[in-house]
């Protein structure tokens, strides 16, 4: 199955931004991701064509990347523990989502609704312990406030996450004061970015 | 004298600094006005004088680095904001806060530098700054900012925010050229540098948010006025990323020169709960660790470089005295370990073997022999363990992991020893 002709349309507005179609393949395969939810062989085939590479290209490029998943649920939590987050008690943070998810980092729950992920450094430090839903920030976050938010994601399975609303709801202290809340967010295990497609309606 | 030139705006207009239209009600592109009537090499010129130097990690003045492009054509300039260093959070503040002060430092240096077409790597965890950096392109080019005979001149100009997908290495020059090529984030060997062979094969200048944030300033006010800020050899203003044990974390603009004491317990408001501060990393994960007698030494690059560290990223990470500085330094090896991208064996096999030692002496399984192990590791990565480190690899990663190992050992080696079962704590 190829992708339907507003998908392709994208696809070739994205490889006009670069001056070699190739430059276009990890853009494109965020937007395959957004096409079948999760990086699928299919979808790494279509990467191909659209770029003039060969599949195996393609893969050898997405497997280096971390944000391109094979595996992986309607939405991935993950938890910063790198050396600001460690200091102030993101391992706590992931025990806690652990614990209120029974899913072990870098596993899927078995509704497909979560994956939980123990991440390196995500630029939050100043709002240790920091995690990420869909790539959408929550500063702040305590042990309880993460599995309040896991429990919350595996049962109100949001269509959209916006990063404001989840900082007010679930975190705490910021890096820096954020600004006006930004009006999208994100639809899936991917990030949220106009010229992808992947970003949701308004708050 | 000037002591703020990047957070002025956000701090002045909390609710819509990021926008065109706030953006020109202060000011905003009349740098670049003044730029485009100016000649190109003349722009150079003026940032040779500001002594500007890179604020990504190496500090490399950012005028001499321009004065090393190849003759020809095309050119470009790439944006380097996969910012990943663990501690900095500062371009993130600078890309979603005032994306419209990097737009047009990145406008002028394109003019300065001839090209035509400019890429912001931004990493893909950061989607809020690479929206808000979107969005301002797209009001710059419904200006006439940008696009083709901008501002009724012949100069043209493309720019195409790129979202990274996970990788710290992407923040390494040559790794993030190969990225935006379509390839594994793999690091070149150089030489040839970027400046002879970059993107595609052509010419590039690749610089950091927060070193083309300061261009317009440079540009309005000249580079004399930029050159007589802060201390010789650490002109300018800096954004310091602090955070860890601090009761005040956040981002902070300083002039440099101020002592330690007074940002970690001045501007930082000290250790909370009453603790003591046991140490701190200068400027970034793959810094070497400072510890209190060094205090009342001066914040600017050229001292953190002769006390054994640098100033890196400008992350500064703060560590009270409950701290347990082997599992500090695991988590930093592990992160190395992690962002490995597996082209040198050193760096590749001796970060694995580093998180692993660490691990085992956290478990409580540690023997006697591995302190002598892991610095043994640690010399085959970076031979002699000196400052700055010398590499057996393509890149400086490697040579980032042994700093923490370094570091504990040289301040904490009692610590370290103290959790080997049969280990003897070294007695002189």
């Amino acid at each position: 199955m190829t992708w339907p002709d507003t998908t392709l349309a994208r696809a070739r507005d994205i490889i006009a931004r670069y001056p070699e179609p190739r430059s276009a393949v990890m853009p494109l395969l965020y937007v395959a991701m957004r096409h079948d939810g999760r990086l699928t062989d299919e979808g790494m085939r279509q990467v191909a064509a659209l770029t003039g590479m060969t599949a195996v290209q393609v893969e050898s490029v997405a497997s280096f990347y971390s944000m391109y998943k094979r595996h992986v649920g309607s939405h991935v939590v993950s938890v910063c523990t790198s050396i600001s987050c460690h200091l102030l008690g993101g391992r706590d943070v992931l025990a806690a989502v652990s614990d209120a998810t029974g899913v072990p980092a870098g596993e899927t729950s078995a509704d497909g609704s979560v994956t939980i992920e123990s991440v390196e450094c995500i630029g939050a430090c100043g709002g240790a312990p920091a995690v990420q839903v869909d790539y959408e920030l929550i500063e702040g976050v305590t042990p309880d406030k993460g599995a309040e938010l896991c429990r919350w994601l595996m049962t109100a399975h949001p269509e959209v996450v916006h990063g404001d609303d989840l900082q007010t709801r679930f975190g705490g202290r910021r890096s820096f004061p954020a600004g006006p809340p930004d009006p999208v967010g994100a639809m899936g295990p991917y990030p949220a970015f106009g010229p992808l497609g992947t970003t949701g309606g308004e708050a | 004298m000037t002591d703020r030139i990047l957070t002025v705006r956000m701090e002045a207009h909390p609710t819509d600094s990021h926008t065109m239209a706030r953006y020109e009600a202060t000011g905003g592109y009349a740098a670049l006005r003044k730029a485009l009537a100016m000649k190109p090499e003349d722009i150079v010129a003026e940032v040779k004088a500001s002594n500007l130097r890179g604020r990504g990690g190496a500090g490399f003045p950012t005028g001499v680095k321009w004065g090393f492009l190849a003759p020809t054509r095309p050119r470009y300039l790439v944006i380097n904001a996969d910012e990943s260093e663990p501690g900095t959070f500062k371009d993130r503040q600078l890309l979603e806060r005032d994306p419209h002060q990097l737009l047009e430092g990145i406008i002028i240096s394109s003019f300065a530098i001839d090209a035509h077409h400019a890429f912001v790597f931004v990493r893909g965890e950061y989607p809020r700054s690479a929206r808000r950096l979107q969005q301002a392109v797209e009001e710059a080019r419904a200006a006439g900012y940008l696009g083709r005979g901008i501002l009724g001149t012949g100069f043209d100009l493309d720019v195409t925010v790129h979202l990274g997908a996970g990788a710290y290495i992407c923040g390494e020059e040559t790794a993030a050229l190969n990225s935006l090529e379509g390839r594994r984030g793999e690091p070149r060997i150089k030489p040839p540098f970027p400046a002879v062979a970059g993107l595609y094969a052509k010419p590039t200048i690749v610089n950091n948010v927060e070193t083309i944030a300061n261009i317009p300033w440079i540009v309005m006010n000249g580079g004399a006025a930029y050159n007589a800020i802060g201390p010789e050899g650490s002109r300018g203003t800096r954004l310091l990323s602090l955070s860890g044990h601090v009761a005040n974390p956040g981002n902070y603009e300083i002039v440099m020169g101020m002592s330690w004491r007074d940002l970690i317990f001045g501007i930082g408001g000290g250790i909370p709960n009453g603790k003591a501060l046991k140490c701190w990393i200068p400027g970034g994960a793959s810094a070497p660790w400072f510890t209190p007698d060094l205090l009342d030494t001066p914040v600017t690059l050229d001292d953190i470089a002769k006390n054994g560290s640098m100033a890196g990223s400008g992350a500064v990470v703060v560590m009270d005295e409950t701290t347990n500085v082997v599992a500090a330094a695991w988590s930093i090896v592990r992160f190395f370990s992690h962002e490995s991208c597996g082209q040198c064996t050193p760096c590749r096999e001796g970060t694995t073997w580093l998180q692993r030692i660490l691990e085992r002496i956290l478990a409580g399984q540690g023997r006697p022999s591995d302190v002598d192990l892991l610095l043994d590791v640690c010399d085959n990565i970076s031979p002699g363990l000196r400052w700055p480190p010398a590499q057996t690899t393509i890149c400086p990663l490697g040579p980032s992991a042994v700093s923490p190992i370094t570091s504990i050992m040289k301040h904490f080696r009692d610590e370290v020893v103290a959790m080997i079962p049969g280990a003897v704590t070294a007695g002189v």
